[in-house]
């Protein structure tokens, strides 16, 4: 069966639901879930500032552009975040529905295109759908509401306050009683109410938020092979393309020859794409790109061509003595992050110093589906159909560089068989676009799992020294973190070696220790490789070297790691950020600090629930340890306690507790599958994924070389959600999860064999 | 020409021979929820059934399937309700889904040989399927569901 779809037809990622609510809830699976159940007060919705309004597009709550309701009732919401597997897709739309007191059986979801002018910002990264956008979605479900009770007083003649709204049926005072479906064109022609005309419901009176028991909306296509990936549209007269990339970034083809790819059956033509290089923000690589009639043809076209690349300046791109050259960095004052009380004075003061020096090579994200996307370009204009995390900025880039009115642009957003940040940039989709135009004909572009590894958009390398100073009693008087990594900025501009704010924010400058002297510097490191984020970015080399640091400073002290961590962390408080050297540019996650503060009672708190979780301090065998990291990112609390077992020589983690403080939960099943992938993910990063280069290639390609935690060593987690209301604002999810997993996994190492490791990936033998 | 039986029908290919049985699948035969993910059969998203075991289809050219019976998700059970299915659903296994389907092929082969795996039996038939989201926990639990109900 072929699957034909119009050019400009409906976004295809539209789904019908059935069975939508779990039988079995999300309690049935093995490693409890634990969410303590809380008596709520009836409590209105006070809105509060968050950085959404600061977004490109900020937030739009006009009912009218994300619902529509059918004659039959049926209601239909639109997504306008990308699912990458996080749940958004569901979660927002779940919440309006919730709000609207639509039943969850009779809504339907379709995906919005790449238009932020129309839904707001739509940049699925940052760990903010749910951050930015509970709010919108209750304003949205809640006006829906008011309109239609509105629609039926009208109707009925009755007081709207006399008329209530159940479950898709709207009730007047004598007995009255209407669908959804009859009001609709009715209510949806009233004025929108303000949030102040809007009798919001109270969180008692939640069916689906906070519950966990709506499935995803796409489970059913999932699960029979009918969900729409990038790869998966298939369009008439379709194209099959592949691209041989210059192996080092900026470097180009000195010459090539396609006789031979020309000759493969299948192969019709051979192209070269513009080439690209750092600092040219998310633009092809270029290339010599082979379009056959399906992939296996423009796959052996392209073993086929004979290309001499030239490597370019980034030619000399050795990682190891890149390594060594930031850990010599390290070594020497760097830029100031941070500059509170007196350092100086403190470590001439002190008995003594401790250092340490963490290293963190490059990680590639390598989502399950390789980078894949279909283009169509006509007289009429391009249409896109593409996995992307930011379906407005490809838009407009793609725009830009195939010189198009972006009105002429159309980016559908299929399902995204996992991002993690390297679907946020979209030199895959420009790709198929500029193939397009070139042969007149859609085209399907497919990177191959090798291509993902080697032309990545790379997570940062770091190295991180810290040193602390100690007085006579050991107590820790000055804490001295330098980190130097390649920046996330040379992407965007003319490398100058220095790194961004919204990095040192994430785990170096906002180190929330109660220590009364703190200097955090960045060093100098310029990039030899596209540098792109990676789920949790520089948070990941930060904690690690943190968190690490604190398991050596415990031992080092003769303390166990859970006092360590409580004696640093110190009291209940929140860091005022005024009095603690910060500079002005400080970066809370985009976030207003007085609303979404750093606050050290949720950080012991989350390190006390998991340590408590796991029994922190039984006794266990020979071989076995648990150890213990707490990090803030994305404004949330995550800490995990990790049972590290030896087995065979090989590093297994039998059972982890994590605990997440995120704010007002309002899909505790979709946070328990993002925890229990951040488990995974992070034991990745700590065992096994590290990406190194040699004359400026990368030397890994695929699974062999570059592998990842495996169902035979995956850890039974157990996930703790902090209970709050809605008053606690919503805060990330999909990425802070990741950061403490790699330094618990070492410090439980430590305990486990005397082992320390200090360098990621740490390898899975001991 | 190759020819094949997929999900029932007689199907023929007059494609290269080498070609990889993945791509016959999903180019032309279009049928796109058998997925590709590394194309050197380890990451298991391509996983189908041939002759009833699992396969990886991107490790098998089409001149070595030759009327072989080939299933793929698609094909499962005719209403997509197969018992695999129905536990992957109420356990709410997916996150990104892009492994899923490659996972329920193998579950289904393995429970198909194995009606009542061990724990480590389940770990052992399913370790060669990545899963990059990380749902392991809720694979391995919606494997025993399918077997035992529980
Ligand atoms: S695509 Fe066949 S095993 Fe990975
Ligand atoms: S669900 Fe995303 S790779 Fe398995």
């Amino acid at each position: 069966m072929l699957k034909y779809l119009e050019p400009h037809s409906e976004p295809v990622v539209e789904t019908l639901r059935i069975a939508k609510v779990s039988r079995r809830g999300f309690l049935g699976t093995t490693g409890a879930f634990a969410l303590a159940a809380y008596a709520m007060p009836a409590r209105a919705f006070d809105k509060y500032p968050t950085g959404a309004e600061g977004m490109p597009h900020g937030v739009v709550e006009d009912p009218l552009v994300f619902v529509s309701i059918d004659a039959d009732g049926t209601v239909t919401l639109v997504a306008h975040r990308s699912e990458m597997g996080t749940g958004s897709r569901t979660s927002i739309p779940m919440v309006m529905a919730d709000e609207m007191e639509a039943d969850w059986n009779l809504v339907k979801i379709v995906q919005a295109p790449g238009d932020e002018p129309k839904y707001g910002n739509q940049d699925t990264d940052g760990s903010r759908s749910m951050r930015h956008h509970i709010q919108m979605a209750r304003k949205i479900g809640g006006s829906v509401r008011t309109m239609l009770a509105q629609a039926a007083a009208n109707e009925w003649g009755v007081d709207p306050a006399t008329v209530t709204v159940e479950m898709h049926e709207v009730k007047g005072p004598a007995g009255q009683s209407a669908g959804f479906g009859d009001l609709a064109a009715a209510a949806m022609a009233l004025p929108v109410p303000t949030h102040e005309e809007i009798a919001y419901k109270s969180e008692d009176q939640f069916r689906y938020i906070g519950k966990g028991e709506v499935q995803i909306t796409d489970l059913r296509d999932i699960t029979t092979g009918a969900a729409v990936y990038g790869g998966d549209v298939m369009l008439d007269g379709m194209k099959f393309a592949v691209v041989a990339r210059p192996p080092v970034v900026g470097g180009k083809a000195a010459s090539f020859d396609a006789t031979e790819a020309l000759a493969v059956p299948g192969v019709e033509s051979v192209h070269e794409i513009p080439y690209g290089g750092l600092a040219q923000k998310f633009a092809p690589l270029g290339g010599i790109a082979v379009v056959a009639s399906n992939t296996w043809a423009a796959l052996k076209g392209r073993d086929a061509l004979k290309i001499e690349w030239e490597a370019g300046e980034h030619g000399s791109y050795n990682s190891d003595a890149y390594m060594e050259e930031m850990i010599a960095t390290s070594e020497q004052p760097g830029s100031l992050a941070r500059d509170q009380g007196d350092l100086d004075a403190a470590f001439g003061d002190a008995a003594r110093t401790f250092t340490r020096t963490y290293t963190q090579a490059h990680i590639a994200h390598i989502p399950m589906e390789p980078p894949a996307a279909i283009a169509s370009y006509t007289a009429e204009g391009l249409e896109i159909w593409a996995p992307v995390q930011s379906p407005y900025t490809v838009r407009n880039d793609i725009a830009e560089a195939m010189a198009l009115d972006p009105e002429n642009v159309r980016v559908n957003v299929t399902l995204l068989g996992g991002g993690f940040g390297r679907k946020s940039k979209a030199d895959f989709v420009t790709e198929a676009a500029l193939l397009s135009r070139e042969v007149g004909a859609p085209v399907r572009m497919q990177w191959t799992r090798e291509d993902d590894v080697r032309h990545s958009f790379y997570h940062t390398t770091s190295a991180e020294r810290i040193e602390v100073s100690l007085d006579a009693e050991d107590n820790v008087t000055g804490w001295l973190h330098r980190s130097v990594a390649p920046s996330i900025l040379s992407t965007f501009a003319p490398d100058e070696g220095n790194v961004l704010p919204l990095e040192q924010g994430m785990g170096l400058n906002d180190v929330p220790f109660d220590i009364a002297n703190i200097r955090c510097e960045s060093g100098k490191a310029l990039a030899h490789t596209r540098i792109g984020w990676f789920r949790a970015v520089s948070n990941i080399p930060h904690a690690w070297a943190i968190g690490s640091f604190v398991g050596e400073l415990a031992d080092e002290l003769g303390k166990d790691q859970r006092t360590m961590w409580l004696e640093l962390i110190g009291a209940p408080r929140q860091l005022d950020p005024q009095n603690s050297g910060l500079p002005d540019n400080f970066w809370n996650y985009g976030e207003p600090m007085a609303e979404f503060p750093i606050d050290t009672g949720k950080m012991a708190h989350v390190l006390n629930v998991a340590a408590d979780g796991i029994g922190y301090g039984k006794d266990l065998p020979e071989g076995e340890g648990i150890g213990l990291a707490v990090h803030r990112s994305f404004v949330s609390y995550v800490a995990c306690a990790a049972h590290v077992k030896i087995v065979d020589g090989r590093i297994t983690v039998p059972e982890m507790h994590m605990a997440i403080d995120c704010g007002f939960c309002a899909n505790p099943e979709r946070v328990e599958s993002q925890i229990q992938g951040a488990a995974v993910m992070g034991m990745s990063v700590a065992l096994h994924s590290g990406i190194t280069f040699e004359n400026g290639a990368v030397v890994q390609s695929n699974f062999y070389d570059y592998d990842v935690v495996r169902s035979d060593n995956y850890p039974t987690v157990t996930t703790h959600i902090i209970p709050h209301p809605f008053s606690v604002h919503a805060t990330g999810v999909g990425e802070p999860g990741v950061p403490p997993v790699a330094p618990a996994i070492a410090n439980g190492l430590y305990a486990a064999t005397g082992d320390r490791r200090r360098s990621l990936p740490m390898g899975v033998n001991v | 020409m190759t020819k094949i039986i997929l999900n029932g029908s007689e199907r023929e290919f007059n494609e290269a021979p080498d070609m990889p049985l993945l791509w016959a699948i999903r180019d032309l035969a279009g049928l796109n929820g058998t997925k590709y993910g590394c194309g050197v059969g380890l990451c298991g998203a391509c996983t189908v059934h041939v002759n009833g075991k699992a396969e990886r289809a991107c490790q098998l050219r089409l001149d070595e399937v030759e009327g072989a019976e080939i299933t793929t998700i698609e094909g499962l059970d005719p209403d997509g309700n197969h018992r695999v299915q129905a536990a992957w659903r109420d356990l709410n296994v997916p996150q990104c889904g892009f492994c899923q389907t490659g996972q329920i092929m193998q579950a289904v082969a393995l429970l198909d040989e194995n009606p009542k795996p061990s724990d480590d039996e389940i770990l052992a038939a399913m370790s060669n399927n990545v899963c990059r989201c990380g749902c392991y926990q809720r694979i391995v639990d919606a494997v025993r569901l399918a077997s035992t109900g529980i």
